[in-house]
This record gives C-alpha cells, structure tokens and sequence, in this order.
C-alpha cells in the first residue's frame, strides 16, 4: 500500500503549493470524505512513533490520541458508557469481556482492504470467530526475564520462580493476580484456562509458600528491577523484558519450558463510537505494510502483519524473545474470559496471599 | 465579622454555592457509591442495588480484618512519628528569626511542587538494595573496613557488606507514608504555636518552671487544638494510601486501599469494594466523634 504515503506527499506538496501562489485548491473528494476526527485509545508507548501524525497528513483526519495504563482502567472507562472513544486496543480476554458485555460495534472487513497483509492465523480467534469485532494488532508471551551472570544456566521453568528458594529474593513477579495464579497453574502442569476450586487452591498455596522468597510483586515494573539490578528474575511481559535487553547486554527472556500465556491485542471499534469510518481508517493505515513494520520496529512486539514482516531486519524477525519457536509456542495458551464468578474467587486467593506475613 | 443571626440574608447568599459544590461532588457521589455497596453485579457492566447485606458481611472474612489491623497499625505509626517530628519541625521554624520563617515554610512546602508518583519514584531509586543510600553505607563500611585492616582488626564488621533492605518491608512504607504526610503535620502545629502568646512561656519560667515543665505543662496543652488538626489530617489520608504499600511496600505489605483499587479495576467488583470504602468512612467518623466527645466533656470540665 503504497498509495497512501504518496497522496499524503501530493496532498501535502498540492497545498503547499497552493497557498504559496494563493490560489485555492479543490482537495479530491474522497480525501474530503475522510477528514474530520477520530479519537483513538491506546496503551503507553504502544504505536510507531510516527504513525499519528503521519496518519493525520494522509488522511486529514484529526487524531485525539489518549492513554491507559492496563485494560481494566480501559474497561472501566468505557463500562458505564462509551465517554467518546472511537478505537481501543483491548486484549483478548478483554475482547472477550466487552463481547459479553455488548461493548463492540462489528468491524466492516471490506472497508479494511489491508487485510490481506494479516496473517491468515490471525483472522480467526475463539475469543472472535471471524475476526467479526477485533482486528490482531500485535501478539506476545509471558514469560521469564533474568540477568544472565547471575543465574545458573537459563531459568526455564516457571518453578524457579513460584516453587522454588535457589533465587530467593531475586525475584519479581507481575502484580496482578489472575497471571500468577495462571503461572502456578502451569507450574503444575496444568492448563491455564483451569480453574477449578482445587487448582485454585493449589495455586494459592504454591504462591502463599513461595511468598517469602519474593522480592517484589511488580505492578508492571519488573523490568526495571531487573535494570537496576534489585532482582535477577521477573515474570514480566516479552515487549518489557525486550525493552530492557535493549538497554543492558547482560539481560535474556525465556518462554518457560511448561508453556505460558500467549496474548493478543486488537484493533476494536466501542459501541457508541462517532467517528466509526474513520476508525475503520485508522485501522487499514496501521495494517499497511510499511506502517506496520515502522510500528513494530519501534514498540517490537510481534506482529500478525506478514507483508510488515518483508520491511523488517533479522534482529526483529529472528529474535526468539519476540517470535518464540513453534514448539515452544504449541505449549502456550491464551488467556479466556473465566466470568465473573472465578474473578472474584481468584481475588479472593490474591487477598489471602497479600494479607499474609 | 458580624453575627450571621444578624444579616441572614447575606449569610444564605455566602453560603448556597459551597453547600451545592459539597452536594454535586460530595454527597450526591457518595450516594452512589452507598447503593452500589448494597448492590450486587448483574452482569461485566451493570449492578443492581438488591439491599443484600453480603458486601458488607464479605468484610468480616479473617483475610480482610487482618489487612484493616494492618492499616490501623501502620497509620497509626505514620501518625505518631510525624507529629512528634512534625513537632519539632514547627518548634524550630516558629522560633526562628524572622528573616529565615518564609524560607523554612517553603522548604517543608516545596516537596508538594513534585507530582507523588515522581517523588515515590525518587524513594524507590534511593531506598533500594543497590539505591543511593546503600551506595553510601558501603562505602562507608569499606572506609571503615580498611582502617580495621589496618589496624589488625580483620573481619571485625563482617567478611562482607549485606546491604540493608528498606524496600518490601513495613518499614519502608512506614518511612515512605511520614515522608509524605510530614509537611500536613508541621503546618497545624506551626500556625498554633504563632498565635501562641510567649508570655505564658515566660510567665511558666518566672514563677519556677524548668524548661522541660514548661514544654509539657503549658507549651503542649496551649497547642493541643493544633496538635489534634494535624493528628486527624495525617491520619484520615494515610488510611487510604495504595500507591506507596504498591511501590515502597514492593506489594507486600499491602494496605486496605489496595483491596479497595483492585475490587474497582482488576476484581470488578464495584459492589464489595463500595462496601469497604464505606467501611472506612465509618472507620473515620467514629474516630472524629470520639474526639468530639472528647472535646465537649473537655470544655465541661473547664466551665467547672
């Protein structure tokens, strides 16, 4: 998709032009369609650098660009009414979530031809059959990130973190309970997705005892424990740990041996959204090939768009931190939705662990 | 100013557009938040207020009144520390001269220029076991070390430096909640100690007092009025602290706040954690009447 980038430099050149000889131009009337504004929702440091204000020069649309911290402050902004969002980028289980909760408008695939850039795996999901509400923005793991001097081979198991006292007080986990838990699970050999009142509990107790050889548990900065050298392990996301690597040599990520959790981010359009074409827009900019691959080069998270891939350098495309192998990734599972119920049984867990010691 | 019994008229003009301010962003979402506690999650997005007493009952699990002992403890603690410090602090700024009051004011004052978040952060990069302040202990102990070598004394404080842990530990969040409440204790202390008459100082010591029955028998009981402001507003906020049990406290040594933050975002519970919102409300309000009742039967025992 080439096109979009040189009508932005004509578009761009024409006006220029214009008002430089003070003539008025008439501006083609598909460009004219699109202008107006698009109030687009994303995490932190989550979008090329770039990709805002050149998406605002091609298309004439006004882009308000705002942030959230994590998917429940998202979820709690828009639960007691959409307050104007347009596009957000909700994660999977969250899909999943504001599905439940009739939260989504349907996404027009024939409005997005950059479809076709999306790796076919991508275009269906059990969270979404069909791809009918979210579009793959970009994919990752959980896993573990360890300053390599320090530890003992390659901590490749979730039980050198949640079962075990070799690195006692060196370790950080997230600070969220349903990922440690699901941690546990896996821990254990079991599926992540499993919550039953037995495995709940076991979970719990695997936590409660490791407890005392746990540094921190992060509210989403581990990476920075480990920056800084306070912790040697932290149970953090790839793109964070990834981050990291690219500051200090002595930083590495492994998708433990008993697999993880394999997540994905979408592109979803809110009920009650004004701007519904432009958001429609927006995402078909952001699935261009070279946008894409600007994007990923500069968040490097993985991405589900292939014709981005073609764009990209091998220290992206062969970094096992970022697109782990195939066997590794048949051991992941993504995160589904457990209701309401087991949230609230798995906080309950949490409270107990935290109110202990 | 005149009586309001007088001029009733300008009184109510004065005083509709706080007592509306105080019901549009007080009451009115406080009311919201009474029926949410009494309500129950229908659905993700919807709750119905069913007058189910369960939230309130979920509070009395042995978990969560353990997480509000742990509260209490830890402020009041927070609390003591910073009016005894808060004290002193306003002694020395309230005597010194002139010249120097505006200066002092404003460097207790001048943390406040710097967002929270900012400032915690700062403590983090400080506190750690590889922070700031354990760079300076090992250095001081290897000076240390050196000279015992020197001297023939090897080992004597140890093969090796074990840097001190502040982080994760009750504490550091102990630290952590003086350093930012501080500031809210000093200012009631130090204004009460500048209206303070010195004569009464003065008068003590002439009539055979020593310094130390001065401070105790008429110093401390002229400021107690200042002393209790500064007391109720260092101790109201510190219940209700997250971020520093979060950061400071490395999440373990959480506090009830963090229940409450979770049960609006992570646990989407809106309903339990409107409960435990209230409950510290009524925490707060039995607090404050017990010093009310304290205070009327005070100023009865005076009238006798």
């Amino acid at each position: 998709m080439k096109s979009f980038s040189q009508q932005a430099i004509s578009r761009r050149k024409l006006l220029k032009g214009a008002s430089a000889i003070g003539i008025s131009m008439t501006i083609p009337a598909a460009l004219r369609a699109q202008g107006g504004k698009l109030n687009f929702y994303n995490w932190d440091t989550y979008i090329g650098e770039d990709t805002v204000t050149d998406f605002e020069a091609s298309s004439g649309i006004k882009v308000q660009y705002d942030l959230y911290a994590d998917n429940d402050e998202l979820f709690s902004k828009l639960k007691g009414g959409n307050p104007g969002y347009d596009l957000i980028i909700p994660t999977n289980d969250y899909v999943e979530r504001m599905l439940i909760s009739d939260m989504l408008l349907p996404i027009d695939h024939s409005k997005i031809p950059n479809l076709k850039n999306v790796n076919p795996q991508f275009m269906d999901a059990a969270f979404d059959p069909g791809r009918k509400y979210s579009i793959a923005y970009m994919w990752g793991t959980l896993g573990i990130g360890y300053r390599k001097s320090a530890v003992d081979g390659i901590p490749d198991s979730w039980s050198d973190i949640l079962a075990s006292d070799k690195y006692s007080n060196r370790i950080a986990v997230l600070g969220d309970a349903q990922s440690n838990l699901q941690m546990a699970l896996k821990a254990m050999g079991k599926s992540l997705n499993d919550w039953s009142d037995e495995n709940i509990a076991a979970a719990e107790a695997m936590i409660l005892k490791q407890k005392p050889h746990i540094t921190a548990f992060a509210p989403d900065n581990g990476q920075d424990l480990l920056l800084a050298g306070e912790v040697d392990l932290a149970m953090e996301w790839n793109g964070d740990i990834l981050q990291a690597m690219d500051e200090d040599d002595d930083i590495g990520y492994v998708v433990p041996k008993e697999g993880s959790m394999l997540w994905q981010d979408a592109l979803c359009i809110p009920k009650g959204a004004k701007n519904i074409d432009n958001a429609h827009a927006m995402i078909n900019y952001i699935l261009d090939a070279k946008v894409g691959a600007s994007i990923a080069e500069f968040i490097f998270y993985a991405t589900p768009n292939n014709a981005a891939k073609e764009h990209l350098g091998a220290d992206y495309l062969e970094n096992p931190a970022v697109f782990p192998n195939d066997e590794t990734i048949a051991l992941c599972e993504p995160s589904v939705f457990p209701g309401q119920e087991i949230v609230r049984k798995i906080d309950e867990a949490w409270t107990r662990i935290k109110s202990a010691g | 100013m005149e009586d309001w019994r007088k001029s009733p008229s300008s009184f109510t003009a004065f005083s509709v557009p706080p007592l509306l301010w105080l019901l549009a962003f007080f009451l009115f979402p406080l009311a919201i938040v009474w029926l949410y506690s009494f309500g129950e999650n229908v659905s993700l997005v919807d709750i119905e207020t069913t007058w189910t007493p369960d939230n309130y009952i979920r509070i009395f699990q042995p978990e969560i009144i353990s997480l509000f002992w742990r509260t209490l403890w830890l402020t009041v603690i927070t609390t003591v520390i910073c009016l005894v410090t808060g004290f002193l602090v306003a002694l020395v700024i309230a005597t010194a001269k002139p010249k120097w009051k505006p200066l002092l004011l404003l460097v207790i004052m001048l943390p406040f220029w710097t967002n929270l978040l900012i400032r915690t952060y700062a403590l983090l990069n400080i506190l750690g076991t590889r922070g700031r302040l354990n760079d300076g202990l090992k250095w001081l102990w290897e000076g240390t070390n050196k000279v015992l070598n020197a001297i023939g004394l090897e080992g004597l404080i140890g093969a090796k430096f074990i840097p001190i842990q502040f982080l994760g530990t009750q504490g550091g969040v102990i630290f952590g909640l003086v350093y930012i409440m501080l500031p809210f204790s000093v200012l009631p202390i130090y204004s009460a100690l500048e209206r303070l008459d010195k004569s009464y100082l003065e008068a003590s010591m002439d009539l055979g007092a020593g310094q130390i029955r001065t401070f105790f028998y008429v110093l401390v009981p002229m400021v107690m009025t200042g002393v209790i402001t500064a007391a109720i507003i260092t101790f109201v906020p510190t219940l209700g602290q997250f971020l520093t049990p979060d950061l400071l406290g490395r999440g373990q040594v959480d506090m009830i706040a963090n229940v409450i933050e979770r049960q609006f975002k992570k646990a989407n519970d809106w309903p339990f954690g409107s409960a435990l919102s209230l409950f510290l409300l009524y925490i707060t309000f039995i607090l404050l009447a017990i010093r009310s009742i304290y205070d009327a039967r005070q100023s009865r025992r005076e009238k006798i």
